[in-house]
């Protein structure tokens, strides 16, 4: 299917922490966008794990957060950043299986350590920055395949 | 192989969206991480997990699974349920163990072919 964007396309959500019933409702929405403008499927596979995952961080970890997506012809750019703790170990963090999360946020299947690995790998480009006390930001780019 | 080819099998009980039953299933994914359902799960498949809270409901749905299968006869919350019927996501419970549950889809899968 074509891909049906012919001016660039931005919005932003706001994310709030603790808030586990809302969870996935961001990225959710960015999804819906994705599949009405037809992109495609592995793209919007990609895009849906890896804002899902910077998603739930800011719920499990920050007060507050925002989720700023840039669609343009050549792919989606996501930014997200918080008002959380910051990751006081950058290189730590993204090892796959190291989680700060509290026992409860395990208990429901959250914190094993995946997430930023999960949104490092559905990305092209991946970067996060960190303040401890201040809290984090990740961007990450998703190109659109080339025709 | 559809949903409702394994109530019998699995004694499942449906608790939400029962027109989801008749969705043709692709596969079965076995987990209770959801980091690790977002990773590894494929769109089309049924997941069977122990997790029963708000959150599964949003993970199938953004991974486009047929369904989820709650194992040890664990109680839906009905906030979950809720949620489920209104994303039409269909959830159900079956009083095997997760071993079990994957265990006799696994068969009936492979005799399909």
């Amino acid at each position: 299917m074509p891909i049906n964007i012919d001016k660039e396309i931005e919005g932003s959500f706001q994310i709030i922490g603790g808030n586990f019933v809302n969870a996935g409702e961001a990225s959710t929405q960015l999804k819906l966008l994705l599949t009405k403008l037809g992109v495609d499927e592995d793209i919007i596979r990609r895009t849906a794990i890896a804002t899902f995952e910077a998603e739930m961080n800011v719920i499990i970890y920050a007060a507050a957060g925002r989720m700023h997506y840039h669609i343009t012809p050549r792919g989606i750019s996501i930014k997200v950043d918080d008002m959380g703790p910051g990751i006081e170990d950058i290189e730590l963090a993204m090892q796959e299986g190291y989680s700060t999360a509290p026992d409860w946020v395990r208990e429901m299947g959250w914190g094993a350590g995946m997430g930023l690995p999960n949104m490092k790998k559905n990305s092209d480009i991946f970067k996060i920055d960190s303040v401890v006390g201040e809290g984090t930001t990740i961007e990450m780019v998703i190109n659109f395949p080339q025709q | 192989m559809k949903l409702s080819d394994f109530a019998g099998e699995l004694s499942l009980e449906v608790k939400t969206c029962k027109e989801g039953l008749e969705r043709e299933i692709t596969g079965v994914y076995v987990s209770d991480l959801l980091s690790d359902v977002m990773a590894n799960s494929r769109a089309g498949d049924i997941w069977i997990t122990l997790q029963t809270h708000l959150n599964i409901v949003a993970v199938a749905g953004m991974k486009n699974l047929a369904g989820i299968i709650i194992v040890g006869g664990r109680k839906l919350p009905e906030d979950t349920r809720q949620k489920a019927e209104a994303e039409k996501i269909p959830i159900m419970t079956t009083p095997l163990p997760a071993f079990e549950a994957a265990g006799r889809m696994y068969r009936k899968l492979k005799e399909q072919g």
